[in-house]
């Protein structure tokens, strides 16, 4: 075991995978010679050079749509995109073709490539550097969407995503890119699908992904100081969604609060509640709570930002709420 | 070239003007549904550059994408015409098992990298199938045809740049067909000589006649010379003229009947039958005879199976969106 920071394991992963595949490149903006913008590539592009880890121009669109072309002629590449609010530029790429070619050829090609991209909040970024969008890619038929929340996901994720056959989005966090935590030092995978129980209890469900999984485990460290028993689940894939450990977290606790940094209307908080209705309706104690921002686009203003965006207050004030206690 | 390649190719470019008739009067009998473009006119492009490709024998062809207009391109790499019928019927043995449909013909078999709705998406395609074949150290090239209305597109520009940077081996058709769905290109495009606009990226091009199947076959062999021996990518652009509407819903009310004449005197089957028959390779009798032999091939075989085929199970509607057998070691789930 070893203390890993976020961006040293995801530079891990992009290792040991291009060592073992040669298949195996990275594309995008800033991630060889100057060495990544969050140093997920750090050091790539001295070992495997300039055809491997390829900086690319400002050009979103294309430079995934040549990333997608790669990966239906058998490459798998992993393509990073500098913030998620820049991925707007290559939806058409992403959406109309990765998500789409398998299915529209009858299953005889994939686009087994990975976009890696922050999508979240940091400080004072403003309105086009904050985007989430996780709703926008979770709610896309075609595409697999997960949200490591650590170092453990973000390295055993990636390396699960370089080998699946299917496009998948990872969706990291300009926050979390220095989070650290003890992680293996063989080899190990993380699976796309399925959500975790990161803290058990018995009161009340906090769901969060991402980011909002450290919310959720503050908050929940808050209620346990006022006896109250909360249980935090990862969703950690947003799409293909893991209904049944929503379900099992729901009616064990029979109250359920989601929180997400993004804005509420057609959210993931959304989806949840309609996961939770359709699966466990009649376990529930309480109406479910989303935590979530504020419908605007992102402020400069630093006490504006912080008040559009849910924090832990916002989750524990959220739990209270579905236990009746205000 | 030998005669009987010659010969082969005008009964090739028969076979198409057919086929997509034949389409024609399939979608007005309504057995083809959606959208349908067809190519009726612009048959010496395809044919002519895909003739120097390599075609026709399987993983080993040039990786070749085209747009919507794709059912020519298909057939020319190697698709069963049996099979894009099919398609177009939207049936179980389509090319595209009936997932895709007119605009999406996809023969991974012969590496036929698809028919795309999006104008402009299949450049940034091409250029990776091109990058892959690089990486990979096959001597393969990607070809993409599209039209001149796709060079209005960001991808356009983004692709030559890349492409032309990292010396992808991709060779870039553009079929210059003079209209833009139904706007014509003086109103949608600054600069009329398409060839021209890569000069702005460095990339070498060129501008053929494309009615003249000899003429683009000249320039084609010359493009896939150049983009197969290493020299990065080229950009062809072939003058040609599509006499149907841009889909079957476009009445042409953008054009006038003078100018489809004017194109019409230039059809390439036209110019390339008076060539042989001039020269005294084939004669009037045996075009008749072709064109009763792909009349009957085409209803006899290609539109019988089409009928015949089994449409699509509905259990099967969420086959194909995700790996269908994917590996319980990367996918999980988790709990499990």
């Amino acid at each position: 075991m070893a203390e890993t920071a976020y961006w040293e394991a995801i530079k891990r992963a992009h290792d040991e995978e291009m060592a073992r595949d040669k298949m195996v490149i990275c594309m995008g903006e800033d991630i060889g010679v100057a060495g990544g913008t969050y140093k997920a590539t750090y050091g790539l592009y001295e070992k495997y050079g300039e055809e491997r880890v390829i900086d690319t121009p400002i050009s979103e669109n294309s430079y995934t749509g040549i990333g997608i072309g790669a990966s239906m002629v058998g490459m798998r590449p992993v393509i990073e995109i500098m913030s998620i609010n820049f991925a707007l530029l290559a939806l058409d790429t992403l959406i109309n073709a990765a998500a789409k070619i398998r299915y529209m050829s009858g299953g005889q090609l994939q686009c087994p490539i990975v976009m890696r991209t922050p999508g979240g909040t940091a400080h004072q970024l403003a309105a086009q550097h904050s985007a989430r969008l996780a709703r926008m890619f979770m709610s896309t038929s075609g595409l697999r969407v997960v949200t490591p929340r650590g170092p453990l996901d973000a390295y055993g994720m990636l390396k699960s995503a370089i080998r699946s056959n299917d496009p998948v989005i990872i969706i990291e966090h300009e926050q979390m890119y220095n989070l650290k935590e003890d992680i293996p030092d063989e080899e190990f995978f993380r699976p796309l699908e399925g959500a975790e129980v990161v803290r058990e209890g018995t009161d009340i469900s906090l769901i969060g992904y991402n980011f909002s999984v450290h919310l959720c485990l503050e908050a929940a460290k808050r209620l346990e100081a006022e006896g109250i028993s909360a249980e935090v689940l990862d969703l950690r894939a947003l799409k293909p969604l893991d209904r049944e450990s929503i379900r099992k977290t729901v009616e064990k606790t029979h109250r359920v609060v989601i929180a997400e940094e993004d804005e509420a209307p057609v959210g993931v908080g959304a989806e949840i509640i309609s996961v939770v209705n359709e699966e466990c309706f009649y376990a529930l104690d309480s109406q479910p709570v989303r935590v979530h921002a504020a419908d605007v686009p992102v402020p400069y203003n630093h006490t504006l930002e912080k008040a559009a965006i849910p924090n832990v207050d916002d989750v524990y004030h959220g739990a209270l709420k579905a236990l009746g206690k205000i | 070239m030998k005669d009987a390649d010659k010969k082969r190719i005008l009964r090739e470019m028969i076979f198409y003007r057919r086929f997509e008739d034949r389409t024609f009067e399939a979608y007005m009998e309504r057995k083809i549904g959606g959208f349908l473009h067809l190519y009726t006119g612009q048959e010496a492009v395809a044919t002519g550059v895909l003739e120097k490709a390599v075609v026709g024998q399987g993983d080993k062809n040039d990786y070749v994408v085209t747009g919507y207009r794709d059912h020519v391109h298909a057939i020319k790499t190697g698709a069963e015409p049996r099979k894009v019928m099919a398609e177009l019927y939207g049936k179980e043995t389509g090319s595209s098992k009936g997932r895709g449909g007119s605009m999406h013909i996809f023969d991974a078999s012969q590496n036929f990298m698809g028919g795309y709705a999006l104008v402009g998406q299949p450049f940034p395609l091409a250029a990776g199938f091109a990058l892959g074949a690089k990486h990979k150290g096959t001597d393969q090239i990607a070809i993409c045809f599209l039209g001149d209305g796709a060079n209005n597109q960001g991808t356009f520009h983004e692709t030559m740049n890349m492409a032309k940077i990292w010396n992808l081996p991709v060779l870039f058709v553009c079929e210059n067909n003079q209209y833009a769905i139904g706007t014509r290109i003086e109103r949608s495009t600054a600069v009329l000589d398409q060839y021209k606009r890569v000069e702005a990226y460095n990339m070498d091009s060129s501008q053929h006649d494309g009615m003249d199947i000899d003429i683009v076959m000249e320039a084609a062999e010359k493009a896939i010379d150049y983009v197969r021996s290493g020299k990065g990518p080229y950009f062809l652009e072939l003058m040609t003229y599509r006499y149907r509407g841009h889909s079957m819903s476009d009445a042409k009310g953008y054009r006038t009947k003078e100018e489809e004449a004017l194109w019409e005197k230039r059809d390439p089957i036209k110019i390339y039958s008076e060539r042989l028959i001039k020269a005294g390779i084939v004669d009037k009798a045996e075009i008749k005879t072709w064109e009763k032999e792909i009349d009957d091939e085409i209803e006899n075989d290609i539109i019988k199976f089409s009928e015949e085929s089994p449409e699509p199970k509905v259990e099967d509607l969420n086959k194909y969106v995700l790996d269908d057998n994917p590996d319980p070691r990367w996918i999980g789930p988790l709990h499990k």
